[in-house]
């Protein structure tokens, strides 16, 4: 903006004044910003650091296991730790199951046919997050070990309890993620268009609700396996040989090894998590977790 | 109300059973078995005995401890949590940056308890990487100095480690929502860089920093595993009393491990109710 030199009687001259002004402006705000945006590359890398030196620190003491990878091979061959993560691999996909089928059709039902119930509905599923895991199995274990459904006394009783705990657990996201994949779908017009064309309940609720649901289903399912899978407090109490519980155990007992199955069950966490990114790409879910 | 009516009503409300069966099974009644548990003493009878008890100087200091943790995580897991989404988000720093951060957000979140415990053990227990390289390099013998990561300062080095990404995930939204306008408006209107934080932009943010705040001092007030795991239970917080109380160890009392209990869900159930009512009023501000 040269225009504006030696008090030139061009028309323009005033506008560009003001422009030379404004741009000045500019380029001090245009310093200030870069000098904002080194900060906030510190600030950045601050974090960075703090997140990875404790992986980095992981890895590095696992590799130190002689000879190389020992701590890797050594995991991996011991037939508890497949056996232990199989079974909270199981425990966590019939979890995923049973809190599918109670979530999807209350989940429908009170946006369709009992929208008065949605608040209570809401209460309940925030519930968990009042009610941490160790006071969760604590009152399971006072209620089941004894009297109507002696659950904790069988082996089966006890995986069926812990089923339970976990889906318990599951009910936030789980019901957050459908019911924001029904706001997005026209469930009222799918339902009457299926009712027209002369399906029942359960045909609406398999055929065309879930169908649509998938995104929000998978999300909901991966997120609970995230949970599940590596869940110390509840699966400890309740004496199941699980992952977390032999996690702990293996941390008492061997040098290298923790590093190695920390950082695979860190692997595991970013699995699932980058599944949930890839299905929900654009929908968001609230995470949080069993600590 | 004809039949026909009172059918519907019936079937209306079929769909929601298996739901408040569920929930009432393994959510309500575990929950009031510990309520009415906390009222009685070892023979069954009436008694408040159990929450005089847990006035004790001892119950107190964990208590205290719980709190303490809880809250310095999640001012700290606030503070540094949003400046970290901050710099990402409006810093001016490659967008790439933000959707790493976030992923790795969702995931670190999600890292708790035993593996999470180990990982910091490799790196500020006695040996970890980083209290020798402090040793060795920089001559610093953090140990010596009455440093400790089975201590208060340790567990929440530790804490910090899923209660930072949690901030960042959830106040993400709240910092998108600043919307570039306001801004360049209080800049036209000749506000400095302090007038638009103090006048602007914080009075917006803050229902959702307050409100992200009392949910992460219920996050680590809950949590469990990543204690256990690194001290073997030998830090005095709520939830390892409790555990220490159903492992039924040294002065077991169970009506006061109910009343432990109680205590604990009273204070989770205040977070969590000022911060559903925290979370709808900053909901105004993200339409």
């Amino acid at each position: 903006m040269t225009a504006a030199g030696g008090g030139s009687t061009s028309p323009i001259a005033p506008y560009a004044v003001v422009g030379e002004v404004l741009d000045k402006n500019r380029t001090a705000t245009r310093r200030r910003r870069s000098l904002g945006t080194i900060i906030w590359w510190i600030v950045f890398l601050i974090g960075v650091a703090y997140f990875l030196v404790p992986l980095w620190s992981t890895l590095s003491w696992s590799l130190q296991a002689q000879p190389f990878g020992a701590a890797y091979t050594n995991t991996l061959d011991d037939p508890q730790f497949a056996a232990t993560l199989l079974y909270s691999f199981t425990i966590g996909i019939i979890t995923v199951i049973v809190s599918i089928g109670i979530i999807v059709p209350t989940a429908f039902w009170v946006r369709l046919r009992v929208p008065q119930l949605r608040r209570l509905v809401e209460f309940i599923t925030l519930l968990p997050f009042v009610i941490p895991p160790i006071i969760l199995v604590f009152g399971l274990i006072r209620s089941y070990s004894h009297g109507f459904l002696p659950l904790t006394n069988t082996d089966i009783g006890s995986d069926a309890l812990l089923v339970a705990a976990y889906t318990v657990l599951s009910f936030p996201y789980m019901y957050r993620a459908v019911d924001t994949g029904l706001r997005s779908i026209d469930v009222q017009s799918l339902t009457e268009a299926s009712q027209s064309l002369g399906a029942g309940w359960l045909r609406i609720l398999w055929e065309v609700i879930l169908p649509n649901l998938r995104v929000s289903l998978l999300a909901g399912a991966f997120l609970t396996l995230a949970i599940v899978v590596g869940e110390y407090t509840i699966a400890t109490f309740l004496a199941r040989p699980a992952f977390g519980p032999y996690l702990a155990l293996i941390g008492g007992n061997k040098a290298y090894e923790p590093a190695a199955v920390s950082l695979i069950s860190f692997a595991l966490t970013w699995a699932a998590m980058g599944v949930i990114q890839y299905i929900g790409r654009g929908t968001r879910i609230t995470v949080a977790g069993a600590r | 109300m004809g039949p026909l009516s009172s059918r519907r009503a019936f079937f209306n409300w079929l769909g929601v059973v298996p739901f408040f069966l569920f929930s009432f099974l393994f959510l309500i009644l575990p929950t009031f078995y510990l309520v009415i548990g906390s009222f009685q003493d070892k023979n069954g009878a009436a008694t408040i005995q159990n929450y005089a008890d847990l006035l004790g100087p001892q119950t107190v200091r964990t208590y205290l401890n719980s709190i303490e943790i809880s809250a310095v995580t999640a001012i700290g897991g606030c503070i540094f949590g949003f400046l970290l989404a901050y710099a990402v988000i409006l810093g001016g720093l490659p967008r790439r940056l933000r959707t790493a951060l976030m992923t790795f957000s969702g995931v670190a979140s999600n890292f708790a308890g035993v593996p999470l415990a180990f990982a910091f053990v490799f790196t500020i227990g006695r040996v970890g990487l980083v209290t020798v390289f402090l040793k060795d390099v920089l001559g610093v013998n953090v140990y010596a100095a009455g440093f400790s990561i089975y201590s208060k300062i340790g567990l929440e080095i530790v804490y910090l480690y899923f209660q930072l990404p949690l901030m960042v995930l959830i106040i993400a939204p709240a910092i998108d929502g600043l919307r570039r306008e306001w801004r360049e408006a209080a800049e036209n209107m000749g506000a400095t860089p302090s007038q638009y934080w103090r006048l602007v932009a914080l009075p917006i943010l803050m229902p959702s920093f307050l409100g992200s705040a009392i949910l992460l001092f219920a996050n680590a007030f809950g949590a469990q595993a990543t204690a256990y795991a690194l001290t073997g239970g030998s830090i005095d917080i709520a939830t390892i009393a409790i555990s220490r109380q159903m492992r039924g160890d040294v002065l077991f009392n169970e009506g006061l491990g109910y009343a432990l209990a109680m205590g604990m869900v009273v204070i989770m159930g205040i977070s969590i109710g000022l911060y559903a009512l925290l979370q709808r009023r900053s909901e105004r501000w993200l339409r």
